[in-house]
């Protein structure tokens, strides 16, 4: 069938999907096993990690072969559908959120891992397989794989290079971005392309580095190869608090300042430490108003250094309490309530709510403030993690879907933490990705020729806009719609759109 | 005054004609050949903004890269991907170029990097992608595709890059050994928790570099043994700036970009391989099509880097899918085809 081209203005209508005869494609591709469309099959498809968001798709496919895909895009394109990549179904920005004409391709059967090379130091691995599973797999070469978000148990490496990942040490080891090689991918013309090869760099543009955390708007990912990387020999953290979350901030500037690039560098407010502290028991110093966990690793001599160093920075930084770790089932205690602050809210809240903005490190203490502010407004706590290291934040909004109107003020209180985000400088969001759920925020960060900019880049891939359509780049009459409603400063961000 | 050389390059993007992005022309040796009016973009100079405890710095695409390196330098801090200087290479030049140092396998390319630019387009538009904090990932990374794009996307405005303290520790160590010995001696220590930032082997002689904590260079000094080197500072800068001798002459210089794994290939010379094998450089006159073939068979690919014939492409050919994306994404940021026509590949 004839489609129209994507478009940076209005969304596509893909109301003419027929549902029947694509159904009736895929079931000669896939065995019924692997091809959904039953109301109750597609029930646990409708949502991904951020459950806010709902929508039953059209059907749902699960190949377990590359040819699999090929053919199932290419039956969807033929069809005119839109296809939603899913790998764990644990992204917290709806970025997996179904289409209601489209498929969701779920790639969690190509879960193998193909090849770990002890030498050459790379993994190659099918996009199904968990984050975790790698460095498992690596453990006994003394290897792993960096990056690792908190849903890392669960999340595959196929959505890790969706949403280009990171985690709580980032600021030393460097994104998802930073430890993929190479990525096999399928075009939705059904071309198999490689981005990146199994050497440092590759001809021509990067495009590795384009479709890393291109959100699944550019192709489908069959394969990756990742990096693996010396397991340090040591780490310890320091656990330090401060009565004062200006303070802190602060403190974590002057780490920086000293030429320290920690391992892990993440800070949690009073309210989020009196969240975890029941629940896990990590020993935090529920006294202090935040406090910070400071990690160093490599050699023993390497540790030793930099734990000495940054203990005195913390301390000239006016930290109350400094404690260090002083072995590894105190250092993993220390961590734990980090790593349970997400559960931990749930525990203490019916629903939450967590944001992602990330803002230059030495605006974090301001944030804080103004985060404290927004509590008041909108009626609702707040706790609040962050990587300060990196300057991404997480806070957490609680919320009761169940009490009227509370879902929306979550939402107008995380808009507008993003929003501020933005005008210290940052961004509207740091790992999580942009998905559906922060597609308005994204008319705050650009304006209509970036917005352009990015629709071109997609139409460059998916001329069609078939691959994850209404995610990631919002169009400009939705901007319009949506500054219609936030006029910033007395200045129209579209004055050239016609307003509806 | 910034906005009047904005207005400046507009005005000559905006008559449509082909125009050669040059910074300090240190690398006019690089890409495919030369084309166009020269816009020269130094006048659009100067460090926009530096914060050493954000570790970011932001400058216009006309700064000469060793003024940007000598402001860092002041505040302990440096461009730890090493991007070449070549003389008087500018910030710009050296993001559209896209090279690095001897500390990139350890370190990141200068692309891991970038965290934003600020650009031109081919109709004149001023967009900004990215920006300056190290986590974001709010639309796709243009700033990413920007760098190595050769000029052929846009004309780089200022750029914002990640910039890493100056390790306090550092030594160099040199030991006897052939070849396939250094090969495996490199990746075996790559994967051990060792302070290893750079390496080069050449004539038999293998020099590897450690940065880092103090304690953890003396710790690896002393487990690796090797000799000494002296003048450090000054080897590793003629591998970056390729002063070193293995550099010099006319004779044709192949940069093979290969997994550090790949054996010893059969070559004319003998070559100088840096960044624990992932990258071999090769002099004289190979036979394109079997270097470029011998390269893709390892895991890797092949670059006329300087000097030779450039009649056959300097840069390996891409698979036709992927050459189609280039295609569309050069038509969607530079329609008119106005910016360095044929540098990075004939067809655009």
């Amino acid at each position: 069938m004839v489609q129209r081209e994507h478009s940076a203005e209005m969304a596509q209508d893909f109301a003419g999907v027929d549902r029947a005869l694509l159904l009736a494609d895929l079931a000669r591709i896939l065995p019924a096993a692997a091809l959904l469309s039953a109301d109750e099959d597609l029930k646990p498809y409708e949502c991904d990690g951020l459950s806010a968001y709902r929508q039953v798709p059209l059907a749902v496919a699960l190949p377990d072969s590359e040819a699999q895909v090929v053919a199932v895009i290419k039956a969807c394109r033929a069809a005119g559908a839109p296809i939603v990549a899913r790998g764990a179904g644990t992204g917290l920005s709806a970025g997996a959120l179904p289409h209601p004409q489209g498929v969701v391709l779920s790639l969690a059967k190509l879960k193998k891992i193909l090849h770990v090379d002890p030498v050459a130091r790379v993994a190659v691995v099918q996009p199904g397989v968990r984050n975790l599973a790698i460095s498992e797999a690596a453990a006994p070469l003394g290897l792993y794989y960096a990056p690792d978000p908190s849903s890392q148990i669960a999340c595959s490496i196929g959505g890790n290079v969706a949403e280009n990942s990171g985690g709580v040490h980032c600021l030393k080891y460097g994104l998802t971005l930073h430890n993929v090689l190479r990525v096999r991918a399928v075009t939705v013309a059904g071309d198999i392309v490689e981005f990146g090869n199994q050497a440092l760099d590759a001809p021509g543009y990067d495009l590795l580095a384009l479709s890393i955390g291109s959100e699944g708007m550019l192709a489908v990912v069959t394969e990756v190869t990742v990096k693996l990387v010396p397991k340090p020999e040591q780490a310890q953290v320091i656990m330090a608090s401060f009565d004062d979350v200006m303070k802190a901030g602060e403190a974590v500037a002057a780490v920086i300042a000293a030429g320290i690039i920690p391992a892990g560098l993440e800070m949690m407010d009073k309210p989020a430490t009196a969240a975890v502290e029941p629940y896990v028991k990590a020993g935090y110093d529920l006294n202090a108003e935040a406090i910070l966990l400071c990690e160093s690793d490599g050699t023993a001599e390497e540790v030793a250094e930099e734990i000495s160093r940054m203990k005195a920075v913390l301390e000239t930084s006016g930290a109350t309490e400094i404690r260090v770790s002083q072995s590894e089932a105190e250092r993993l205690r220390f961590w734990a309530g980090r790593k349970a602050a997400f559960p931990a809210a749930g525990r203490i809240s019916p629903d939450y709510y967590c944001m992602d903005g990330t803002i230059p490190r030495k605006r974090l203490g301001e944030m804080l403030t103004a985060i404290y502010a927004m509590e008041k407004k909108y009626r609702l706590r707040c706790i609040n993690v962050f990587h300060a290291g990196d300057g991404n934040l997480h806070p957490l909004i609680l919320y009761d879907a169940n009490v009227a109107g509370e879902l929306e003020r979550t939402e107008a209180f995380g808009a507008e933490i993003l929003k501020l985000s933005v005008d210290l400088g940052g961004t509207i969001t740091g790992e999580h990705g942009v998905g559906y759920e922060k597609i308005n925020s994204m008319c705050d960060q650009f304006g209509s020729d970036e917005l352009r900019a990015f629709h071109a880049v997609k139409r460059a891939f998916d001329p069609e806009g078939l691959l994850n359509p209404e995610k990631g780049v919002p169009t400009l009459h939705r901007c319009a719609e949506f500054g219609r409603m936030h006029v910033h400063g007395g200045q129209i961000k579209f004055p050239e759109l016609e307003r509806l | 005054m910034e906005e009047d050389q904005i207005n400046l390059f507009r005005t000559r993007i905006l008559e449509r004609k082909p125009l050669r992005i040059r910074g300090g022309s240190s690398k006019d040796f690089y890409g495919g050949p030369l084309a166009g009016d020269i816009l020269d973009t130094r006048a659009h100079a100067g460090i926009v903004s530096y914060e050493p405890t954000e570790l970011v710095i932001t400058a216009r695409c006309g700064t000469p890269l060793a003024e940007l390196e000598s402001a860092l330098a002041a505040r302990r801090q440096f461009l730890a991907c090493e991007p070449p200087r070549f003389g008087g290479a500018t910030v710009g030049g050296a993001v559209a170029a896209g090279l690095s140092g001897p500390r990139r396998a350890a370190v990141g390319s200068l692309r891991d990097f970038v965290l934003g630019v600020r650009i031109m387009d081919g109709e004149g538009r001023v967009l900004k992608f990215g920006g300056e904090v190290m986590k974001n990932v709010a639309g796709f990374d243009v700033s990413r595709l920007m760098t190595g794009a050769l000029g052929t996307l846009g004309l780089v405005l200022d750029v914002s890059l990640k910039v890493l303290p100056l390790p306090a520790g550092d030594a160099s160590l040199r030991f006897e050994m052939p070849q396939d010995k250094a090969l495996a001696a490199l990746n075996r220590w790559a994967g051990q928790p060792l302070p290893l930032v750079a390496s080069c082997w050449q004539d038999g002689v293998l020099t590897i570099r450690l940065s880092g904590a103090q304690a953890a260079v003396a710790a690896a000094c002393a487990s690796l043994g090797g000799e000494a080197l002296a003048a450090a500072d000054e080897f590793w800068n003629g591998l970056r700036e390729q002063s070193a001798a293995f550099f010099a002459g006319d004779a044709p210089l192949w940069r093979l970009s290969l997994p550090s794994v790949a054996p010893p290939l059969e070559s004319p010379g003998d070559p100088l391989i840096e960044w624990g094998g992932a990258q071999r450089w090769l002099r004289g006159d190979a036979d394109a099509a079997q270097l470029r073939q011998a390269a893709v068979a390892a895991g890797g690919h092949a670059t006329l880097f300087r000097g030779g014939d450039k009649t056959g492409g300097v840069f390996a050919p891409l698979q036709p899918a992927l050459m189609e994306v280039h295609r569309r994404l050069k038509h969607s940021f530079d329609p008119y085809g106005v910016f360095n026509p044929g540098r990075l590949y004939p067809e655009f």
